[in-house]
C-alpha cells in the first residue's frame, strides 16, 4: 500500500495475529449469518454488514491513526475523546448560531472553526509534552478531565441538534460508499504516504526510540513531538465531526466516550508498542477493524450491546497474550546470542590483526 | 612463562571459597564458555580479565545463577551449589555490584542498604534502628554520609559505594565487582580501593572486573584470563607483566597501536595552523568557566582531565548540546549562533557522546537508518535520501569501518559496543564534518575495535579534519593528540603541545590540589 | 544523567525549613495540597454562610468515602509505577453483584465476602498478567475495565435497588459526633482503611519494597527483593479497595447499576496526583491522596453552594488543578523527561 515495507514485515510479522483474529471474526459471522458477507447495490449506494463495519469504524480508525504516531514518539493522548466532544459541540453550536443554519456556508464555517480549535488543543497538549516535558499520560489527562467540561460549557449542557445537509454528509452521506469511509481511507493513505515516502516516519520512530540521541543527531525532536499531538487532535476533530454529523447532534457527555481507549487498543493490537518506536499503520487499521467487527458481531448475534465490553476485554487479553509469548520466545532466542555477538566481534578483528607485520615481534615478547 | 599456572605456591594452604570446574555455558549454536576452571580464595582480590566477549560476564552470570551451566560443577565452601538467580546467590553469601548502580534512587541510603532485611519491630520496619545500622555499616567503610538522605542526592561514586555497603551488609563471603570504576574519577577509585582492601583484609573474596589495566595492577592479587570463552591462564598479578597480560587477553600483539603512533606522528608534522574552529570566552554558568580554544585543520586536540573536570561539558557547549551563555564560536571565521545541536551540525560540527546507548545510537533502528540519521535530519523530513544513495553510503561505510555484522538491516541495539561506536562515527562522517568531537570513543570496547578507532582518528586528521578527542585514558590522549587541553575543576587550565607526556598532564591536573597529587603520585 | 558531575538534586529549601533536616522536595506537593485545601475551605467559609458547619465537613467525608478508598488502593499501584484503570468498573461490578446477590436472597455477610473475594481475584488476575506476561499495566487494566463493565451488564442491564434490611440499616445509620454532626459507617471504614494503608505502605517491608519497585524495578530485582509478590500484591490491594469502595457505593446509592462510577478512575488518579504522588512511581503518600480527595470534595461543595455554576465546572476545575500540580511536580522534582 505504501511501499514494500509492510509486505516485508508481514512475513515475520506482528500483523499475523491481528489478521488471523480479524479473519476468524469475519468467518464466525459468515457462518452464523451467511448474509453477512453480502453486498447490495441500491440507489447508487453500497450496503451490507461489511460496509457498516467500515462506516462505524471510521472514527475509531481516524483517531487510532493519530494515536499511532503519538505512541510512536513514546507518547499517548488520552484527551482525544474529549476533543471529539469539543469538535462536535463547536461545529453544532456554530451552525445553530449561524444566519442560515441549513446553508453549506454555515456548515463549512462550523467545521473549520471546530478543526481550528482542535488544532489549538493539540498545540496545548504538545506544549505540555514537548515544551514543559510533562509525561504524556499526565499531560493529556488534564485535557481528558477538563475537556468534557469545556464541551458542556460550549453546549451549555444541552444536546444541540442541527439540520444541515452539508454537515450531515460528513458522517451520514454517501458517495457510492459512505463518505466517512472515504474520509478515513483518504486520511490513512495520506498519513501512509507522508510518513513512509518521506523521512518523517524514520524521524518519528527515532525520536520515540531515543529522544536524546535523536536531538544530538540534529533532529527537531520537539517539533516532531509537537506535530504528532496536533495531528492526533485534528484526527480526533474530524472523527468528532463525523460522529456528531451522523446523528446531527452534539452530545457533550457521550460523544466519543471511551474512544481513546478503543484507539489505543487498536494501535496496540496492531503491534505498535506503547513504549514507542517502531509503529505500524497497517496494524492500526487492522486493530480498528477488529474492534469494530467485534462490536458489530455482538450486535448481530442479538446479545445485549452493553456486553460488547466483555468480548472486547476477551479479545484484548487474547491478542496481548498471543503477542506476549511471542515476545518471550524472541527474548529466549535472543539471550543466548548476547555472549556470542561480542565474540564474533572480537574474533575477526583478532584474525585480521594477527597478520600485521609486527605481530611476530610481540609474539616473541609474549613467549619469552 | 607458564600459561597454565594452576597452583600458586603462596596460596597452597588456603581453601578456595568458590571453585568452578569444567564450566561450559552453551546457547543454541554458541559456546559462550568452554570447560573453564575458576577458583576464588578468601582474602584476595581476583581480577577476571579478557576482552569483550571473552566470557567474563557469562562466567559471572554462571556463578550467580543467571545462567545455568550446561556442564561443570560449582562448589561454594566445598559444597556443590546451583543458584536460581542473583537473589539466591546472595542468600548464600555471593553479592554482586554492577557497573550501573543498581539501587533505588528514590529511597534513602539506609533503605537502599538494608531493604529486604531491615530490623523490624511489631512487624513494622524500625526506621531508627535501620538508620543506626546503616550508619554503622557506612562508618565501617569510612563513609560519613547521612543514612537518612535520599540516594539520588549523592554523586554516582557515593552511590556505588552504597551499593558495596549493601553487598557487604549481608556478610558476603564473595563480592563480585563488575566494572565498578568506569564512572569514577581518580579520587573516587582510590576510595573504592581503600574499601576493597579493608574488605579483603577481613577475608572477603573479591572478584574484580575492569577495563583499566592500571587499576587491575594496583588492586588485584591474582588474575584469571579468559579468551573466546576459554581459560587462558591463572596468574599472580606480580608475576605477569602488562605486555604479557595484554597478549594473553587478545592473543596477538600491539602492532596496530604502534601504527597509530606512527600515523599520529606523521599527522603532527603536517598539522596546519589554519583555524577551523575558534571559541572565545565560551562558557556556561555551573558547567564550564569561559574558555578560549582554537582548533586547526588536520589537528587532533586532546581534552584531558578527570571525570567532572568539565571536559564533556566543554564538548557539549561546542556542539550546542547545552547552550553557552557567554562567548562566541566561529567556524572558518564565520560567527555561529549555537542554539541547538542542529545549528552546530549545519556549521559542520559533529559530536559523538560518551553515553553511546543513551545519547548515541538509536537501538531499535537498523544500521542503515542509524547511519543516515544525521544526514537525513539535516536534509529535513521532506527530502528523503533516495534508496540508491542510501544503499551506496551504507555499503561504503560498513566496509570502511569494518562494522560487524555487515548487514544493513541488523538492529544497532544488538551490536557490540565497538560496532555501535563505529556506527556512530560513520553517522557523522557521512555528514562530512569539519570538526569532529569524540567523547570517550573507546570506552568499554574491546582492544581490537579500540585500535581501529584510534587509527581512524589519526587518518581523518591526516585528511584534514579537525578532531577533538576526549578520553579518560591519558595515554590515549597523549599518543593521539597534536595539542592537549587540560581541564580541571570545570575550567581550562593549560594547553600542551605535541610532546606532552602522560606525566606532564598528570602533574598539571594534580597541581595545587594536594589530595589529587597524592593519588597521581 | 551520565556523569557524576551533575548529581540529581532533590532538595527543596521549603522542605528543609519545615523539618529542619534534609527533607526531599517530594513532601512539598503534599503540603501545597493541604494549603490549597485550607484556602479553598477558607474561600467557602468567607463567602457562604453555613459552610463552616461541622456537618459540611462531615459530608465531605460521607460523600467521598468510596473515592478515598479507591484512591488509597490507587496510591499503592502508582507508587510501584503502575496504573489501575479498572477501579471504576470494579466499583460498578461490586454494586451490581452485591445488589443481585442480595436480591437472590443471600445473607449480607456472605454477599460482602463474595464481593471482596471477587475484587481481589480480579486484581490478582490483572497483577499476574502484568507481571508474568510483561504487558503494560495500562492495557491490562483497561481490559480489566472493559471486562468488569461488561460483566455488570451480564448480571443485569437495569439498575437493581437494594432492599436488604441489614444493608439499609447500615447505610442509614448515623454515628453522632456532636449534637449537630454525624457521620456514617462508610466514613469510619474509609478512615480505618487509610490508617491501615499508611502503616502498610510506609512502615512494612511490603510497602518499602513497593517504593523500591517504583524507583527502579530492575534494581529491586537485582537487590533480591520480592518484586513479583509486591507487583502483583498492589493490584490485589487495588482490587480489594475497589470492592470495598463498591460496597460503600452501594450503601451510598442503595442500588447496583452497570453505569455507576463511570469515570471514577479518573477522579481517583487525579486525587492521587494532586496528593503529591508521582505517576512515574517511587514517590507518594497515602495521606496525600486523602488530601487530594478532600480537595476535589471541597471544590464540589463550593460549586454546589454557589448554586448558579453548572456541574461541568467541577471537571474544568479538576483539570486545572491537575495541571497546576503537574507543573509543580516538574518544578520541585526536576525529574528526567
Amino acid at each position: 500500500m505504501t511501499s514494500t515495507r509492510p509486505l516485508d514485515r508481514f512475513r515475520s510479522s506482528p500483523l499475523l495475529w491481528p489478521l488471523v483474529a480479524l479473519v476468524v471474526l469475519l468467518a464466525a459471522n459468515a457462518v452464523v449469518r451467511p448474509s453477512f458477507l453480502a453486498l447490495r447495490f441500491q440507489d447508487g449506494h453500497l450496503y451490507g454488514s461489511l460496509v457498516d463495519i467500515l462506516k462505524n469504524g471510521a472514527p475509531t480508525l481516524l483517531i487510532a491513526l493519530g494515536m499511532c504516531l503519538v505512541i510512536a514518539t513514546r507518547g499517548i493522548d488520552l484527551s482525544v475523546g474529549a476533543v471529539v466532544a469539543i469538535a462536535g459541540a463547536v461545529a453544532c453550536s456554530s451552525i445553530v448560531g449561524a444566519g442560515d443554519p441549513t446553508s453549506a456556508k454555515a456548515a463549512f464555517v462550523g467545521m473549520g472553526l471546530a478543526l481550528a480549535l482542535c488544532a489549538v488543543l493539540g498545540l496545548w497538549n504538545g506544549f505540555l509534552v514537548a515544551a514543559l516535558r510533562i509525561q504524556p499520560i499526565i499531560a493529556t489527562l488534564v485535557l481528558m478531565t477538563a475537556g468534557r467540561g469545556i464541551a458542556m460549557l460550549i453546549t451549555d449542557g444541552q444536546i444541540i441538534t442541527v439540520r444541515n445537509p452539508t454537515f450531515r454528509t460528513v458522517g451520514a452521506g454517501f458517495l457510492l460508499l459512505p463518505v466517512s469511509i472515504l474520509i478515513a481511507v483518504a486520511v490513512f493513505v495520506l498519513v501512509a504516504i507522508v510518513t513512509r515516502k518521506t523521512a518523517l516516519g524514520l524521524l518519528i520512530e527515532s525520536v520515540g526510540i531515543n529522544p536524546e540521541a535523536s536531538r544530538l543527531a540534529g533532529l527537531r525532536s520537539r517539533t516532531i513531538r509537537w506535530t504528532v499531538y496536533v495531528f492526533a487532535a485534528i484526527c480526533a476533530g474530524i472523527a468528532g465531526l463525523m460522529i456528531s454529523s451522523n446523528v446531527s447532534a452534539a452530545d457533550a457527555n457521550n460523544a466519543g466516550l471511551w474512544i481513546e481507549m478503543d484507539a489505543i487498543l487498536a494501535v496496540v493490537i496492531g503491534g505498535t508498542s506503547l513504549a514507542g518506536g517502531r509503529y505500524s499503520l497497517a496494524g492500526t487499521l487492522l486493530g480498528a477493524l477488529i474492534i469494530q467487527t467485534l462490536t458489530t458481531t455482538v450486535y448481530s448475534m442479538g446479545i445485549a450491546p452493553e456486553i460488547t465490553l466483555v468480548f472486547k476485554a476477551v479479545v484484548v487479553i487474547a491478542v496481548c497474550l498471543l503477542q506476549a509469548p511471542k515476545v518471550r520466545a524472541v527474548l529466549l532466542r535472543r539471550t543466548p546470542r548476547r555472549p556470542a555477538r561480542p565474540v564474533s566481534d572480537a574474533e575477526p578483528a583478532a584474525a585480521q590483526h594477527a597478520q600485521t607485520p609486527t605481530a611476530s615481534m610481540v609474539e616473541k615478547v609474549a613467549q619469552s | 612463562m607458564s600459561v597454565d599456572a594452576k597452583q600458586a605456591p603462596r596460596e597452597a594452604g588456603r581453601a578456595a571459597v568458590v571453585q568452578m570446574r569444567g564450566i561450559s555455558v552453551e546457547f543454541p549454536g554458541v559456546k559462550a564458555l568452554q570447560e573453564v576452571d575458576f577458583r576464588l580464595l578468601p582474602g584476595e582480590v581476583h581480577a577476571l580479565m579478557g576482552e569483550n566477549g571473552a566470557g567474563k560476564s557469562t562466567l559471572i552470570k554462571a556463578l550467580t545463577g543467571v545462567y545455568t551451566p550446561t556442564a561443570g560443577v560449582t562448589l561454594l565452601d566445598g559444597r556443590e551449589v546451583s543458584f536460581s538467580g542473583p537473589a539466591d546467590a546472595q542468600d548464600s553469601g555471593i553479592s554482586t555490584v554492577y557497573q550501573e548502580v543498581n539501587l533505588c534512587p528514590n529511597l534513602t541510603v539506609a533503605e537502599n542498604i538494608l531493604l529486604g532485611r531491615e530490623p523490624r519491630r511489631f512487624g513494622a520496619v524500625d526506621g531508627r534502628a535501620c538508620r543506626a545500622r546503616a550508619a554503622e555499616l557506612l562508618a565501617d567503610m569510612g563513609l560519613h554520609i547521612d543514612p537518612g538522605s535520599v540516594l539520588a542526592e549523592h554523586p554516582i561514586a557515593i552511590q556505588q559505594l552504597v551499593a558495596i555497603a549493601r553487598a557487604v551488609a549481608v556478610d558476603a563471603k564473595v563480592l563480585i565487582l563488575d566494572e565498578p570504576t568506569s564512572s569514577l574519577d581518580q579520587d573516587e577509585v582510590a576510595e573504592l580501593f581503600r574499601i576493597m582492601r579493608v574488605l579483603r583484609d577481613r577475608g572477603v573474596a573479591i572478584l574484580f572486573v575492569s577495563h583499566f589495566l592500571e587499576q587491575v595492577y594496583e588492586i588485584s592479587d591474582r588474575m584469571t584470563v579468559l579468551r573466546n570463552g576459554r581459560l587462558v591462564g591463572e596468574h599472580l598479578t606480580a608475576d605477569l607483566s602488562r605486555l604479557d597480560l595484554v597478549s594473553l587477553m587478545i592473543g596477538r600483539e600491539l602492532g596496530a597501536l604502534a601504527e597509530v603512533e606512527r600515523l599520529a606522528g606523521q599527522a603532527g608534522e603536517e598539522a596546519s595552523t589554519v583555524p577551523v574552529l575558534q571559541a572565545t570566552g565560551v562558557g556556561r554558568k555551573g558547567s564550564v568557566a569561559p574558555f578560549d580554544l582554537q582548533i586547526n585543520r588536520g589537528e587532533v586536540v586532546g581534552l584531558a582531565g578527570l571525570l567532572g573536570s568539565g571536559r564533556t561539558e566543554l564538548a557539549r557547549l561546542l556542539f550546542g548540546a547545552d547552550r553557552p551563555d557567554s562567548g562566541q564560536v566561529r567556524i572558518d571565521g564565520k560567527a555561529l549562533h549555537l542554539r541547538s545541536p542542529r545549528a552546530a551540525i549545519a556549521a559542520g560540527i559533529a559530536y559523538c557522546s560518551e553515553d553511546r546507548k543513551g545519547e548515541g545510537v538509536v537501538a531499535d533502528l537498523s544500521i542503515r537508518d542509524n547511519l543516515i540519521l544525521a544526514m537525513q535530519a539535516a536534509n529535513g523530513w521532506a527530502r528523503p535520501i533516495p534508496r540508491k544513495t542510501k544503499d551506496q553510503l551504507v555499503e561504503k561505510w560498513i566496509k570502511a569501518l569494518d562494522i560487524r555484522p555487515a548487514d544493513p538491516d541488523a538492529l544497532v541495539g544488538k551490536l557490540s559496543g565497538g560496532n555501535q561506536q563505529k556506527v556512530l562515527l560513520a553517522r557523522w562522517l557521512i555528514t562530512k564534518p569539519k570538526v569532529l568531537i569524540l567523547d570517550e570513543p573507546t570506552r568499554g570496547i574491546d582492544i581490537g575495535a579500540k585500535t581501529q578507532i584510534q587509527k581512524l582518528v589519526a587518518e581523518l586528521a591526516q585528511e584534514g579534519m579537525a578532531v577533538v578527542y576526549i578520553s579518560a585514558e591519558l595515554e590515549e590522549v597523549a599518543r593521539l593528540s597534536h595539542r592537549v587541553v587540560v581541564m580541571k575543576d570545570r575550567s581550562k587550565i593549560a594547553e600542551l603541545d605535541q610532546h606532552a607526556t602522560v606525566d606532564d598532564i598528570m602533574r598539571l591536573i594534580a597541581h595545587v590540589d594536594e589530595r589529587s597529587e597524592a593519588v597521581a603520585a | 544523567m551520565t556523569t557524576s558531575a551533575t548529581p540529581v538534586k532533590g532538595k527543596a529549601p521549603l522542605g528543609a525549613i519545615l523539618r529542619g533536616r534534609s527533607v526531599p522536595g517530594r513532601v512539598v506537593p503534599v503540603i501545597a495540597t493541604f494549603v490549597l485545601f485550607v484556602l479553598l475551605f477558607g474561600v467557602g467559609a468567607a463567602r457562604y454562610e453555613g459552610f463552616t458547619s461541622g456537618q459540611v465537613v462531615a459530608n465531605l467525608f460521607i460523600d467521598n468515602a468510596f473515592l478515598i478508598v479507591i484512591a488509597v488502593g490507587m496510591t499503592f499501584v502508582i507508587v510501584t509505577g503502575g496504573i489501575d484503570l479498572s477501579v471504576g468498573a470494579v466499583v460498578a461490578l461490586s454494586t451490581m453483584v452485591a445488589a443481585a446477590s442480595l436480591r437472590a436472597g443471600l445473607p449480607a455477610p456472605l454477599v460482602v465476602l463474595l464481593v471482596l473475594l471477587m475484587g481481589s481475584t480480579l486484581g490478582l488476575l490483572m497483577g499476574l498478567v502484568i507481571h508474568y506476561f510483561e504487558i503494560q499495566p495500562f492495557i491490562v487494566t483497561l481490559a480489566g475495565m472493559f471486562l468488569a463493565r461488561g460483566l455488570c451488564f451480564v448480571v443485569g442491564v437495569e439498575s437493581i435497588s437494594i432492599k436488604d434490611p441489614t444493608f439499609r440499616s447500615f447505610a442509614t445509620a448515623a454515628i453522632p459526633l456532636s449534637q449537630n454532626v454525624s457521620i456514617t459507617w462508610s466514613v469510619v471504614i474509609a478512615l480505618a482503611l487509610v490508617a491501615v494503608a499508611v502503616w502498610v505502605l510506609h512502615r512494612t517491608r511490603f510497602g518499602r519494597t513497593a517504593y523500591a519497585v517504583g524507583g527502579s524495578e530492575s534494581s529491586a530485582t537485582l537487590m533480591g527483593l520480592p518484586v513479583a509478590k509486591v507487583k502483583i500484591g498492589v493490584y490485589v490491594i487495588s482490587g480489594l479497595c475497589s470492592a470495598i469502595a463498591g460496597l460503600l457505593f452501594s450503601l451510598y446509592m442503595l442500588s447496583g447499576y452497570g453505569l455507576h462510577a463511570v469515570g471514577m478512575e479518573l477522579d481517583a488518579i487525579a486525587s492521587v496526583v494532586i496528593g503529591g504522588t508521582l505517576l512515574s512511581g517511587g514517590v507518594g503518600y497515602v495521606l496525600g491522596s486523602l488530601l487530594g480527595v478532600l480537595v476535589l470534595g471541597v471544590i464540589q461543595t463550593l460549586i454546589s453552594f454557589q448554586g448558579t455554576l453548572s456541574s461541568w465546572w467541577t471537571k474544568i476545575a479538576i483539570g486545572t488543578l491537575l495541571l497546576l500540580f503537574i507543573v509543580m511536580q516538574r518544578v520541585f522534582m526536576r525529574r528526567q523527561p
